[in-house]
């Protein structure tokens, strides 16, 4: 089996079987990085050095026995809004453009804690601002499935890098469905946790309230994997929750018989294509055929969640993006006249015009004479909407609907119309609100040849009923989407 | 009710943002808030008299630690990636004169 086609767990498999090397799969990765990254740009930075080195030094300690878990050796992409000790860190804006980071985030300490190999760092959108990866001061990224496309965002370099074959998993951020649709456009498998699940500590914040990380990768069996080594109660995150059922692998059961699933009607709407429709329910059937009690119900309050998320995150990111000053870190203007002026400019020049655009937002909403109305009304109305999936997981195991309206949609076509590009993220965006965890996966493809993914919503602490529903289904299913000339 | 940005509201709120925009930017901002602010409107349908704004959905309460000193000396790593430092300090313009 050639190297790149393995999954993460598949590839530690035989790492440990001593059937590859560590710096085998690392050597190959890199070349496919080589020959692909000219047409996609999945990365900012690529550590080649790095990553070879530090394939020596896990090598050893795989054959010393010191590191035994399932995903030793397996060459890994980090987006580039996680802190990496002495690796550039951007967040793919110019006012970060130079940053290279002292410490590293908690998630992916984790990672190299399990043996991983970083190989760099993911394009996204600027700051995770955006649903496209084409607000990236550092150029867009192209989905790997067709390369007119977008591959989604923020975390559009990781969906796109796995898709691509240019790492075996890859480590995203969420802040309003930033894992989930990319990994739908890209025809992945990507999860956002329960908010606390996985450490923030070194996640450099869009929306504090919101964001978590997450995987991307190539199969449910290898998101459950990973899933075990990042979540960790972290003192340095006070967000961070204590959990002590992270054993998300013994979900891997192929056995829905009796969980019920609700199908919310207000997601098969107004602006839905009728191909992602018909293959999401088809997916409700498999399911359905498999012993699960399938029923529609309405979940209420879906239009609301944008107006709601735009109001609370640009607020957050408006306080957040404050620290961007000229003076600690990042980039500082050249000529300015005084301690003001200099912190104007070098802000004014930095950041791109939708984190500019959040920010003015943000600080409008935030404002004296305002901040009632918009704010804390947002606020208000998020607590409706935590009540009415309180409501719905009453009844259910598991919500399931679509992730995006579309399949991804061509390059240069979203960014004129900023609420037009708001609302591909309709279906993902309360699940940040509510705090409650949503995967993504494969379920077809359209008459384009582009991906559509099917979104499994839980309750809160529940990712284990969707890992079990997920590979339930991909089992059904079975493989998805090999690129036919590799 | 369509929301009219004034050039006194953009100006104030770049005050708040810490942002110079060039006037092409405010006119584009103006008409990005504005319409940003049309969409949000909608939340004004709902009725959420007597409804806490819910900042956390988890009851999440302050996290203490004990007051004991964890981190050494990080002055070097700090200052590290700062456009301009002297005597282990951050460099900034003067500030009055």
């Amino acid at each position: 089996m050639n190297i790149l086609d393995m999954t993460a767990v598949s590839l530690g498999a035989a790492i440990k079987n001593k059937e590859v090397t560590v710096l085998e799969a690392t050597e190959a990765v890199l070349a496919q990085i080589e020959a692909k990254e000219s047409e996609y740009h999945c990365y900012v930075t690529v550590d080649r050095e790095g990553a070879l080195a530090a394939a020596e030094r896990i090598q050893k300690k795989i054959d010393a026995g010191e590191l035994t878990g399932p995903l030793a050796g397996v060459p890994v992409a980090i987006k580039d809004n996680m802190c990496t000790e002495g690796m550039l860190t951007t967040c793919s804006s110019k006012i970060l453009g130079n940053f290279v980071p002292t410490f590293s985030s908690e998630a992916v300490l984790n990672l190299q804690k399990a043996g991983a190999v970083i190989l760099g760092k993911t394009n996204m959108d600027e700051f995770a601002m955006g649903s496209t990866t084409e607000t990236s001061a550092f150029g867009v990224t192209k989905n790997p499935r067709n390369p007119e496309h977008v591959p989604g965002g923020s975390s559009g370099g990781s969906a796109a890098a796995v898709a691509a074959q240019e790492c075996f998993y890859a480590l995203g951020s969420d802040t309003g469905g930033s894992i989930r649709q990319p990994a739908s456009y890209c025809g992945v498998v990507g999860l956002k946790p329960t908010y606390g699940t996985v450490s923030r500590y070194g996640l450099i914040a869009y929306g504090s309230s919101l964001d978590q990380i997450g995987p991307l990768c190539k199969d449910v069996t290898d998101c459950a994997t990973i899933m075990e080594i990042i979540a960790t109660h972290d003192p340095k995150d006070s967000t961070s929750v204590q959990r002590d059922d992270t054993d998300f692998t013994g979900a891997l059961v192929d056995d829905v018989k009796g969980m019920k699933i609700g199908i919310p009607r207000d997601y098969f709407g107004e602006g839905l294509d009728p191909e992602v429709k018909e293959a999401v329910l088809a997916a409700a059937k498999v399911l359905e055929a498999k012993g699960a009690i399938v029923e529609e119900f309405d979940l209420s309050l879906v239009e609301y969640a944008i107006p709601t998320y735009y109001t609370i995150a640009a607020a957050e990111a408006s306080s957040n993006l404050e620290r961007f000053d000229g003076i600690k870190y990042g980039y500082r203007t050249e000529e300015y006249e005084g301690l003001h002026n200099m912190y104007k400019k070098s802000r004014s020049e930095g950041f791109g015009p939708e984190v500019k655009r959040r920010i003015m937002l943000g600080s409008f909403v935030l404002s004296s004479g305002y901040y009632d109305a918009y704010y804390l009304k947002a606020l208000r109305v998020k607590a409706l909407i935590k009540k009415a999936f309180d409501e719905a997981f009453a009844k259910y195991d598991v919500i399931l609907g679509p992730v995006a309206p579309t399949t991804a949609p061509k390059l240069g076509a979203s960014l004129s119309d900023p609420i037009k590009m708001y609302l591909s993220d309709i279906y993902t965006i309360s699940v940040n609100l509510a705090g409650l965890p949503g995967l993504s996966i494969p379920c077809g493809m359209d008459s384009k040849g582009l991906p559509i993914g099917l979104q499994m919503i839980g309750d809160c602490f529940n990712e284990k009923k969707l890992i079990r529903a997920a590979f339930a289904y991909e089992q059904a299913r079975g493989a998805f989407g090999k690129k036919e000339d590799e | 009710m369509a929301n009219i940005i004034s050039d006194e509201t953009i100006e104030y709120v770049g005050i708040l943002a810490k942002l110079e925009l060039s006037d092409e930017e405010k006119e584009q901002a103006k008409k990005d808030m504005g319409s940003m602010l049309d969409y949000i409107d909608k939340l004004s349908e709902l009725d959420t008299e007597g409804v806490e704004p819910m900042s956390h959905v988890f009851p999440v309460k302050n996290v203490f630690r004990e007051d004991v000193v964890t981190n050494g000396d990080t002055r070097e790593q700090i200052l590290k990636n700062a456009p301009g430092q002297k005597d282990g300090m951050f460099v900034v313009p003067r500030t009055f004169e």
